[in-house]
């Protein structure tokens, strides 16, 4: 497989299922961290051109607090995990048990964040892993917080060498008491797809 | 009225006519090079997101690239009017965005772009005048083709004008 554009409706949806499976566990790990009940919406598959992508998170100028890994291998890929600036406050609240007065950012937030980040891909990970026995190494997460545009298009970059359109999965995590939405995407290098497509027997 | 500027998305590039303005919105790793053209005040921008087009598998879309980029942004504007050896250039962006603790050279990225597209700039004759570039934040910039100042707003800072 070369492109993206050349994926059937059915391999868009088995990537779907795929994702689902991930977010699942995701999902749970980060229900018991916070101990919260966390929701989940329905993948969404995008194929588009590069500038189109952008439009996925809510606009290139909303500024966003984005953790990112890369995970290396047989199957390239980047997980990153957005959440709106002020959102990512109301994750402190919890994690740190105040009452809604997480105002200024800090080290100790940075490294919570980077640590939800970790536990949200690794239960993904382990999703994908447990399909494709494939090994998978991904990094350590590393954070920004700035417009959504700029941090989108780094991550992007490692997909811009081999194609001119990106194929993002996305799924929701929803918070209800606090309404945080996170959300959490998927972005499988091409050469990851033929491996994907493989063990789930729609080559 | 001010007419809405024109959108100038990742790995994407226009041109646009005095009295237009061209605007690229969240540049991070990426350059936005801002080319124009003082007597036609011609101007063009592209949002070059990598360094080298031969080091690329898939080149369809040009405006992707530092080298295919400029090339063919200084071909629409010459047959627009403009003329090649008057075009002047500013440059923004190449920042890095995540800060990883393995530097390997896919993740310095936007210092390689900004490298490239010096040096494509230069090896076709054309001057920079103003940049804003490197850094660990995103930039969103807007370009007049009046009398080519270019804008950069970012998170937390102030509006600078070049």
């Amino acid at each position: 497989m070369k492109d993206y554009s050349e994926l059937n409706t059915l391999q868009v949806d088995a990537l779907k299922e795929i994702s689902n499976i991930g977010a699942g566990n995701a999902a749970t790990s980060l229900s018991v961290m916070l101990n919260r009940k966390i929701d989940m919406s329905v993948p969404r598959a995008q194929i588009a051109p590069f500038a189109e992508i952008v439009e996925v998170v809510g606009g290139a100028d909303k500024e966003v607090v984005g953790g990112y890994l890369h995970v290396g291998g047989e199957m390239p890929m980047g997980l990153l995990f957005l959440l709106q600036k002020e959102q990512v406050m109301f994750f402190m609240d919890i994690l740190f048990s105040k009452e809604g007065d997480t105002q200024e950012w800090n080290d100790m937030y940075e490294s919570a964040f980077k640590e939800i980040v970790n536990i949200l891909a690794g239960s993904y990970l382990n999703a994908i892993a447990m399909f494709t026995k494939a090994v998978l190494n991904p990094s350590v997460p590393s954070m920004a917080i700035d417009m959504a545009g700029a941090i989108l298009g780094e991550v992007l970059q490692q997909i811009g060498e081999v194609s001119d359109y990106a194929l993002i999965i996305e799924n929701i995590f929803i918070e209800e008491e606090r309404e945080i939405t996170g959300h959490f995407f998927f972005l499988p290098e091409p050469e990851t797809l033929e491996v994907l497509m493989n063990s789930l027997g729609v080559l | 009225m001010e007419k809405e500027p024109i959108k100038v998305g990742m790995a994407e590039m226009q041109t646009a006519l005095n009295p237009d303005r061209l605007i690229t919105i969240g540049l991070g790793s990426c350059v936005g090079v801002c080319l124009w053209d003082p007597i036609s005040k011609i101007g063009g921008m592209v949002h070059v997101m990598l360094p080298d087009s031969t080091q690329g598998r898939n080149v369809q879309n040009k405006a992707k690239y530092a080298d295919s980029g400029i090339i063919q942004l200084i071909e629409y504007m010459t047959k627009l009017g403009s003329r090649k050896t008057r075009i002047i250039a500013k440059i923004a962006g190449g920042a890095q965005m995540f800060n990883f603790s393995q530097k390997n050279e896919i993740l310095r990225i936007g210092e390689r772009n900004v490298q490239a597209v010096k040096k494509v700039l230069n090896a076709e004759g054309i001057r920079i005048t103003a940049e804003d570039t490197g850094g660990t934040y995103g930039r969103t910039i807007v370009f007049s083709t009046i009398d080519a100042q270019l804008l950069i707003r970012s998170v937390n800072k102030n509006t600078i004008t070049l």
